[in-house]
Order: structure tokens, then sequence, then C-alpha cells
């Protein structure tokens, strides 16, 4: 559980560190003084949706560094651990997210210039290089099943599968969006009220890019110095 | 003197926050169904909630029959009574309190505490009431599926919960295991909004320390559930992977124990891990809304500012972080390392610290108030000495020498039920005394709430308190009859007979709670807008109930804490949180 109370004290940190900030020299029994107007008291440097998405994004981490802990749990605690091969699919499928990511960037960019093409081109380049990926993901357990390493002998393919499908359906959660924005930029809606809905896609899948390095680091690329480390 | 003459004496600026746009329903199905007034969807949450409630409560009075008269009652088999007690206690822990608590109380009080119009996502909202809705209907379809509901205990501690023999392994558990994972999906989308709308939704002048703490709590135990409940989402779809597609993630090789000998290497403890990674901040995403609503109460009802507001919400903070490091208190008897059980004790014992200093300012708050003995205060009042009363309880259990002959034993089952849902149960009774008049516009009956009241308080200590006494002589828990042994003695039955006729008086002193509600609905005295004189912004309403939109034209402004009762100087026992300073009539 170690790495999931290391996200954690850093998340409390950073909060309790803000709310210290917030109620230092603050005396709550003291009214506002006479003849004067209370400030407004919430940031203006947040929207509401783009602190949503930053909460949900630290549900996710907290999800997935879950994930990852039982991951390790799981592995330092196996009789015998058989690390997964290494497809080449997994470095396009890597790619492709990767891309997918910069178009979404490149749409937010048209959308800040009112670009109208640059947002629509980048919004349909980034959807569908999601889709190629989903799809490379889907190529990759068939090509580890085929190869013998089944769920239910190989519990480093479930690890693998589990978490790539949990990581898939955010991903399909976040195309629903990426498929509003571009129904609204055929309907000619204004480029100005698109660019916070474009601006927290991208910052979406720039965050679920990260995830996924994360993932594949430890599930692949770092599988064998963990499993030395765990064990 | 009331708010009415505050408003004749001044003229409020307007609060000029953002405005939101409202979803204004025209129809009945708009209005009432698929409603995204968080105040609509309070009630749809509170409604539902109870009534999954009431089955749990149903299945328990049958576990009551089953172990007070088991020669006369056989109601259920063996099987039926593990089915019981697995779906009795995940109903009132997830379905019951912290849907009660979060969806309930949290959307129907933030937006009015806060001084906002609705919540900042309210199509959001809706989904999530429908989510758990949907939950609730995967979960309650256990008991139809074959083989019926699961019987592994609310814990679902692997190999026993998907392993051939235990009682719903067929269909149960699978439905089970779903529903948690549609109620987790259900309150991300909740929390999601109770979070952003405390941050970033609030009134001109209300700062985080002029919250009030019933918003602290709810807003603490939202953040402490978000970061939790991944923790049981993980566990339950691994556990469905496991149970579902043979992976091993749990289940561990069991040759000789059960046919299923194709499995290796799984980590039951890995489960338990998660499970109480989860399952221990569960009992603060419960007890923290409990902790703010009930010095909210005993602040009004004693005309008293709060004691110690700051060390409060510290405390409230200190708690939930805390409550992240001591999940291997339930784990002494798991195997697991040995030092570990010297590090959890620890910090479940430094948890106790914010802890008694909440106790220790309600009673400072109570100390030469004004109390005045009404319901919300008699709840509240009575929260105290439950909570504390089995938080002491507490203290023994989290020691591991302690804990080890005890942990099985009905000492545990009167610890937490004191604890964790006698102690959460009775401030729910205390706010919704406390905020029916809001919610409906009319007072409940005073003298049906306080047979309820002295029913139920004196009632559960006459169930519970005996319970320590039997888990002291080894009964253990979890038995459906315990038949000629040495060690029980026979007072131990006397005993079981005396607890199941309380049990049975208080559950009956429910449906009289649930009589006084309906009654008053259309009986009941006309409340007023603050028939407490409380200070909160939700009582400032122009209208009771408020409408869609809560505050009219203009958003309240706020000038003042929540706490300004018997100020010094000033006329009113009470200052609203929206009088400004030269509005307040001051003694000449």
């Amino acid at each position: 559980m170690t790495v999931s109370l290391v996200f954690l004290a850093l998340l409390m940190m950073g909060f309790g560190f803000w709310l210290f900030r917030q109620s230092l020299f603050v005396q709550p029994w003291v009214a506002e003084s006479a003849g004067q107007l209370p400030a407004l008291t919430v940031s203006r440097r947040f929207t509401a949706p783009r602190l949503g998405l930053v909460v949900f994004m630290a549900v996710v981490t907290s999800l997935f560094a879950l994930m990852i802990s039982a991951y390790l749990m799981r592995m330092a605690e196996a009789p015998q651990w058989e690390l997964l091969p290494q497809p080449n699919l997994l470095w396009v499928n890597t790619g492709i997210l990767l891309i997918g990511s910069l178009a979404l960037q490149s749409a937010w960019e048209g959308a800040r210039r009112e670009h109208r093409g640059r947002l629509q081109g980048g919004l349909a380049v980034g959807a569908l290089c999601t889709l190629a990926f989903l799809v490379g993901q889907y190529l990759v357990w068939r090509e580890l099943l085929a190869a013998g390493y089944y769920l239910d002998t190989h519990p480093a393919s479930a690890f693998f599968v589990i978490m790539s499908v949990l990581h898939a359906l955010h991903l399909i959660g976040g195309l629903g969006v990426v498929a509003l924005c571009l129904q609204r930029v055929a309907r000619r809606t204004s480029l100005a009220q698109l660019v916070e809905w474009t601006g927290l896609c991208t910052l979406y899948w720039h965050f679920l890019y990260v995830v996924w390095l994360v993932l594949f680091g430890v599930l692949f690329v770092g599988a064998a110095p963990l499993y030395a480390l765990c064990r | 003197m009331g708010e009415r003459e505050y408003d004749a004496s001044y003229q409020a600026p307007p609060a000029e926050t953002g405005e939101m746009e409202l979803v204004h329903a025209e129809t009945f199905i708009g209005k009432y169904i698929w409603s995204q007034d968080a105040k609509v969807i309070a009630i749809q949450y509170m409604l539902t909630a109870t009534a999954i409630g009431l089955v749990a409560l149903a299945l328990s009075i049958v576990m009551r029959l089953q172990l007070g008269f088991p020669d006369t009652f056989s109601l259920i088999d063996p099987a039926e009574y593990l089915q019981s007690v697995s779906m009795h206690g995940m109903i009132m822990v997830v379905y019951l309190l912290t849907a009660f608590f979060l969806g309930g109380f949290g959307n129907y009080l933030i937006p009015l505490m806060c001084g906002t119009r609705d919540m900042v996502f309210p199509y959001l909202n809706m989904l999530s009431f429908w989510f758990y809705l949907v939950s609730v209907l995967i979960l309650a379809a256990g008991f139809f599926v074959p083989g019926g509901s699961t019987g592994a205990g609310w814990t679902l501690y692997p190999p026993q919960s998907i392993s051939e023999g235990t009682p719903g392994v067929d269909g149960g558990i699978i439905t089970m295991l779903v529903s948690l994972m549609v109620f987790i999906a259900g309150f991300t989308m909740g929390g999601l909004n109770y979070v952003v709308t405390v941050l970033q939704a609030r009134t001109r002048g209300m700062t985080l320390m002029r919250l009030p703490l019933t918003i602290w709590g709810i807003f603490m135990a939202t953040v402490m559930a978000l970061l939790a409940f991944p923790a049981l989402f993980v566990a339950c779809l691994m556990l469905l992977f496991d149970r579902l597609l043979g992976t091993s993630f749990f289940m561990p090789e069991m040759l000789g124990v059960t046919q299923d000998v194709a499995r290796e290497g799984g980590s039951p403890v890995l489960f338990q891990h998660l499970f109480w990674f989860f399952g221990h901040p569960e009992v603060y995403i419960v007890a923290l809304p409990a902790f703010g609503i009930v010095s909210d109460l005993i602040a009004t009802h004693a005309r008293k500012n709060i004691f110690g507001y700051r060390m409060m919400v510290w405390a409230l903070i200190l708690i939930g972080v805390l409550s992240f490091v001591v999940w291997a208190h339930h784990m002494f008897v798991s195997g697991m390392n040995p030092y570990f059980g010297f590090l959890f004790a620890t910090t479940t014992l430094i948890i106790a610290v914010p802890t008694a200093i909440k106790v220790y300012n309600w009673v400072l708050t109570l100390w030469r108030g004004n109390i005045r003995f009404t319901l919300p205060m008699l709840f509240a009042i009575g929260f105290l000495f439950t909570f504390l009363n089995g938080g002491l309880s507490g203290l023994f259990l989290g020691n591991v020498t302690v804990d080890v002959p005890l942990s099985d034993t009905y000492f545990v089952v009167g610890h937490f039920h004191m604890v964790m849902a006698v102690a959460p149960i009775l401030v729910i009774f205390g706010a919704i005394y406390h905020w029916y008049p809001k919610i409906t516009g009319r007072m409940l009956n005073v003298p049906l709430g306080q047979i309820h009241f002295w029913v139920t308080f004196l009632g559960t200590y006459l169930i519970y308190y005996p319970m320590h006494f039997i888990g002291l002589e080894g009964v253990p828990r979890r038995y459906y009859a315990y038949g000629e042994t040495t060690f029980i003695s026979d007072s131990v039955q006397s005993l079981n007979a005396f607890i199941t006729i309380a049990a049975i008086v208080v559950a009956l002193a429910q449906l009289l709670f649930l009589f006084n509600i309906v009654w008053s609905y259309y009986r009941g005295r006309e409340a007023g807008d603050n028939p407490w004189h409380a200070t909160t912004l939700e009582w400032q309403t122009a209208e009771t109930p408020p409408p869609h939109g809560n505050f009219g034209k203009e958003l309240p402004v706020v000038y003042r804490w929540p706490y300004d009762y018997c100020v010094p100087g000033v006329k009113a026992d009470f200052i609203p949180q929206n009088v400004p300073p030269q509005a307040v009539e001051r003694d000449s």
C-alpha cells in the first residue's frame, strides 16, 4: 500500500498547506466591519468544470495507485511470478496515444486562436488516434493470449487486462466529451465557448497518457526490476 | 427577534457572484422524478436509503428472533442467517448511512448553507441518484437470484466469499459486487459535485472559516470517500474477475479444501488490505458528517457559539487524514506481520486525540449554555453519550493483545454498533427533527418524537451494552445457534432473549417515527421560516420550503460566522450570517 499512501500523503500535504494559508491568522468570530462589503471568496483561477476535472483526476489517480499497490503486493507474495513479454505493438500504441494527446493540444490551440479548421481537425485526429489505441490494446491482449499468457494462469496478464480495461474505460468516457465538442463545432457554436471544453479534454488526455506510461512501466518495461525489489 | 426585523432595517447589496443556469422543469416528472434540483435529489436519496434501510432492519429482527429464541422460531436456516448478517451489514453501512449523510444531507444542505442556487453540476447530480437507485435495485435483486444473496459477511473476504459451500456463491456475490461498483460510480458523480460546490460556489463573504461545521464535516467526508472508495472498487473488480474469469488475484491454492485446485498464489490478505483501506475511512465517512451536524445542533439549541471552531475544523481534517493509516487494526488476526500490529495500534490510539478534542469542545459548548431540550438537542446529547461509550470500547480493541481474543466475539458487535451504527443514526434522527421544518414547512410532533428518542436511546443501550458482556464471556459472533457448550453459561441465552425483545421494541419505535414523518407532513404545526432562530443561511430563505434556486432574486451576502448566538451587547440572542453589522440592534 506504500504507493497509495505516498500519493495520499502528497495530496493531503497540498490540501493541508492550502487550508493552512486560508485559516492562518483568521478569526472567524469577528464579523465584517460596518459598511464594508465582504469580499468574493471563491478562486477566480479555477472554473467549476476545471476544478471538477482536477478532483476527478485525483480520484482516478487514487484508483490506479491502489491498483498498482495491489499488483506490487500480489507480486511480492507470489511463490513464483512470470513476467510478461513486451510485444512491439505496445510501443506503437504508446506512440499513437501520444499523437492523440498532441492532436488535442493542437485543437485547443486552434480554439484559442479561433481557428475552426484546426480545432475540428485536432479533435478528429485525437479521437481517431484514441480509437486506434483501443484497438491496439485489444490486439495486445489477443497476442498475449495466443502466446499462452492466460488470465487464470498468469496473474501478470490478468493485471494487464484489468488495468488496461480500466484505462480504456476512462478514455472511452473522454471520447464521449470529444464527440460532443465535435458536434458543437459542426453546429457552428462560438469558439469561445469551446475553448474551455477543449482545454479540459486536452488536460484529461495528457493525464491519461501519463497514466498509461506509468502502467506500461510497471507492467512491462520496469516489471523485472520491480519484481527484484519486491522480493 | 426574528430575521424579518432585520430585513426591514437594511438593504443587503447583491452578492454579485456568478449565476447558474438552472433547468426549471414544468412537468411533474421533470420536477420530482428526473429532477436536477439538489433538494429534490436529497429527498430521493433519503427515501431510497430509508426503504432499503427498513429491509436491513427487518433482517436484523429476523436474526434476533433466531438468536433470542432458537427453539421457538424457525424463520431462517443457517445459510439464510449468514445471508441476513451480510446484507444487513452492507446495507446499513453503505446504502443507508453513507447515502443518507452524503447523498441526503449533502445535497440538501450544501447549496443552501453555502449560499448558492444549486450544485455546480446538476445533471451529474441527478445521474448520481439514479446510479444509486440502480445499485440498490441490483443489491436487492440478490435476494431473488438462484442461491440467494451472499452469505460471506459484509466484508466479503475471499476465498470464502467465492468458494463453493458459501451461501450466495452462484449469483448473490456477483450482484453484491456489481451493485457496489455501480454505487461507487454514482457516488463519484455526487462527490465531485459536493467538493466543487463547496470550493467554488460559495456566496460573497462565505469564507472557508465561516462555513458551518456541518458543511466542513460533509466536505471532509466526501474528500475521504472520493479517495477511499476506489479501494473498494478495485477490490470488487478483482474479486469479480476471480469469481467469473478464474483469475487468482485473491484466490490461493486450496488443495484438499475444496474442489477448486486450479488457482495458485492468490493473496486473501491483499483483499483485506484493500477492503479495509476503504473500510476504516468509511467509519469516518459516516462519522464526520455526524460530527459536523451535531456541532451545529448543539450550538443552535444551546444558544451558544461553538467552542474552538478552528480546532474543530482542524480536528475534522486530522481525523480524516489519520483514518487512512489505521486500516490494519481490523486485521490483527489476519496473520499479517506482527510489527504492523504495533504500528497500527499506535496510529489507532493517536486518532483518539482529535476525536477527544471534538468531544471536549461539544461538552464545553454545552457548558453554561442556554440549553433548550428540543428534539434535535436530545438526539445530539444522546449521540455524545453513545459515541463516547462506543469509542471507549474501541480503545480496548485498538490494542492487539486485547483485540486478538475479543476479535471474533460479541464484544466487537457491541462496540461497532454503538460507535458506528447507533451514534450516527441518532444524529440522522436529530438532523431530521432539526431540518424537517425547512424541508416541509411543518414541525414534527413533539410527544411522538420524545417517545421515539427515549425508546431508541435507552433501547439501544439495552441491546448493545449486554453484548459487551456476552463478548467478554467469549461467545463468538456470526453463529446461527450455540447448542450445548461448556463455556457459554445459561445466562447468556437469557440475555440473548432480553436483547431480542429490546430490539423489537426499538424497531417498533422507528415505525412511530415514520408515522410522525407522514402525519406531520399533513397535520404538523406550521413552522415558519426559522423556527429554531438559527443563524445559518438555509433558515434565511424567503420561502419555506425553499423553491428551486433557493434564494429568490438575490443571493445572500455573508458578514459573519454561523455561531453568533447570545452575543454580548446585542438585543437578539442570534444574528443570522447575512445580517450586516450596521443592522444589528444593540442594547442601549
